[in-house]
């Protein structure tokens, strides 16, 4: 085991000082200072781009793509209006470190989207926040009122003669809303229902109108990287996976919660730092990176480091960074079914591979896990899965197969004694 | 039916944050404020939101039947909602939903027969690491919940 990771911190460092999330602690430590800069120094958008392509900052929401591309693809000379829009629309089970990011260090938050918004030549911003941080979406909306009062956003922003505001969205129960489109779609104020792509939102997105959108963590780490070099970001990770992250880690654990070190952090580190698997029981099972993603058996999970590449080499995804661990007390069926069940309850309906098959995997596993499985369900279950991944216009079905799949996979044996024995092969 | 002076001020302090030509984009909050003030959403209560907004009643119909956290039918004066999904679940969720619907012998979509209490089942509210957690009324969250933590919160729900 190496030490554990006492090195700097890109988002939650102010959890190291008295009232972590206040105006107070962030300017007083730097904060602001950037943003300031590069007003006073009218810094080309390019070289801001650059320094944040160098740092090889992936987007931080799941899917991992370079932010510094991302930004580079937004039109440069369109004339009219342009958008930058944050996802805090964090509902994949497992994932909560973007409520953190809102409730102790909210001013990173709001300094990064207003940086966005200078490179990217936006009018207004705007952050879907989740239905049910509903204590956050008000505590967000206070801090952007003290920004506003200290200069930093609205009118005239730090005496720049450049305007710029922001608005908090509140989303209200639909984890659809998590996928970009959609969530523009939601902001517009409507169904939730992704849109085809192409067109990309860089070419038309939020009103139809040029629109880049970044996750929390993502836009948060802009300032530190704007500070500190790209360079710096990119060594307090490993080459192509720059920076710290933050991991959620929940389940079967002593110590549930967040934990931001490196890309590239062993496995066992990030376990240890949660205080191991509880009660001194076996590790049995991982899905690293929030419930869509692959779940991995514990050796071939403690073998892994935590980043993009490391997770995808064994089969899975790194994701949002959350981290689920299970006990050898876990039936693996049981645990299917919730996420199978989850994913029934969210589809939006609009394709119908996924509005019919998630709710056909979700009977046929509930069945097995009742002892009403029959011996041709796990072919059924692959067979139901593969008629969804890859035919629906966005990414929930294909993530609503990915559990299925996995776990039949790695586990295999337990569904079958469900199914031959009508009972669970744990604790049998 | 209209709503208070204050629900419209709120409605009005959304509509603000948008683009003047899109109004519409306002519609999730003033649905949230109405609802907040009726309890419910009533298609007299959605109509009077389509009025407000300038919007057809169908299309804001829609988008409160689509987010799961309005109410579409009356509701108890106060909703429990309990996450249940994998992470809540490892940490001890289901024994706290299956206290609750001892305690207060309902199930989940039910309300008490004195309009007390509706229980009903969430999914993930995306704090996962302080399971298992219920929200009170959409709005307050509780966490690290147990039997002994709900019996304190029903208790001061009256």
């Amino acid at each position: 085991m190496s030490a554990l990771y006492t090195g700097p911190k890109v988002c939650m460092w102010t959890l190291d000082h008295p009232n972590p999330g206040s105006l107070a602690t962030y300017v007083a430590n730097g904060g602001y200072e950037v943003l300031k800069k590069i007003l006073a120094e009218k810094t080309p958008a390019e070289q801001i781009i650059e320094q944040v392509k160098l740092s090889a900052l992936r987007g931080r929401g799941g899917a991992g793509f370079p932010t510094g591309l991302k930004w580079s693809f937004m039109p440069r000379n369109y004339a009219g209006d342009k958008y930058i829009v944050c996802n805090t629309d964090e509902g994949e089970p497992g994932t909560f470190k973007d409520r953190d990011i809102i409730e102790f260090n909210p001013h990173q938050l709001i300094e990064g989207m207003v940086i966005a918004g200078y490179t990217l030549g936006a009018k207004a911003g705007y952050n879907y926040i989740h239905g049910e941080i509903f204590e956050l979406y008000e505590s967000w909306e206070r801090a952007l009122d003290e920004a506003r009062a200290a200069g930093f956003l609205g009118n005239d922003i730090c005496g720049s003669g450049w305007n710029f505001d922001l608005h908090a969205h509140q989303g209200y129960g639909a984890y659809i809303c998590g996928e970009e489109t959609a969530l523009l779609e939601s902001i517009e104020g409507k169904k939730g229902q992704p849109r085809f792509k192409p067109p990309f939102p860089a070419s038309y997105g939020l009103y139809g109108k040029p629109t880049t959108i970044n996750n929390t963590e993502t836009l948060a780490s802009i300032p530190w990287i704007l500070r500190h070099g790209g360079q710096a970001f990119l060594e307090l990770g490993k080459p192509n996976n720059g920076g710290t992250k933050i991991f959620s880690i929940s389940g079967h654990v002593n110590n549930p919660g967040n934990f931001e070190i490196p890309l590239g952090t062993p496995f066992g580190d990030l376990l240890e730092m949660a205080g191991g698997v509880r009660n001194g029981h076996k590790l049995k099972a991982v899905i690293p990176g929030g419930s869509s993603a692959p779940v991995l058996p514990a050796d071939i999970m403690m073998n892994c480091t935590l980043d993009f590449d490391s997770i995808a080499k064994a089969g899975s995804m790194l994701g949002s960074g959350a981290v689920i661990v299970m006990d050898e007390t876990v039936c693996m069926v049981k645990a299917l079914e919730r996420l199978a069940y989850f994913y029934y309850e969210e589809s939006c309906g609009q394709c119908t591979p996924c509005r019919e098959g998630t709710g056909w995997m979700y009977r046929v596993i509930k069945r097995i896990e009742h002892g009403e499985g029959r011996p041709e369900d796990l072919d059924l279950l692959m067979s139901v899965g593969g008629n969804i991944a890859g035919r629906t216009i966005c990414a929930l079905g294909d993530a609503a197969v990915g559990p299925v799949h996995s776990f039949i996979q790695h586990f295999r044996k337990e569904f079958e004694y469900h199914i031959a024995h009508k009972k669970c092969l744990v604790g049998s | 039916m209209t709503l208070s002076a204050e629900s419209l001020a709120g409605i009005d302090k959304e509509v603000a944050k948008y683009p003047v030509d899109q109004k519409q984009s306002a519609v999730m909050a003033a649905l949230r404020i109405a609802q907040v003030e009726k309890g419910w959403l009533a298609t007299e209560t959605i109509e009077f939101v389509a009025d407000y907004l300038g919007m057809p009643a169908i299309a804001v119909y829609e988008v409160a039947t689509f987010y799961n956290m309005y109410e579409l039918s009356p509701c108890g004066r106060h909703k429990i909602t309990v996450c249940t999904n994998l992470p809540c679940q490892l940490q001890g969720a289901d024994t706290v939903a299956d206290y609750l619907k001892q305690k207060l012998g309902i199930g989940f979509g039910e309300t008490t027969p004195d309009g007390r209490f509706t229980l009903k089942e969430g999914e993930c509210f995306g704090t996962c690491g302080s399971g298992p957690l219920c929200l009170h009324n959409n709005h307050k969250m509780h966490t690290h919940l147990s039997p002994e933590t709900v019996d304190k919160l029903l208790d001061e729900l009256k």
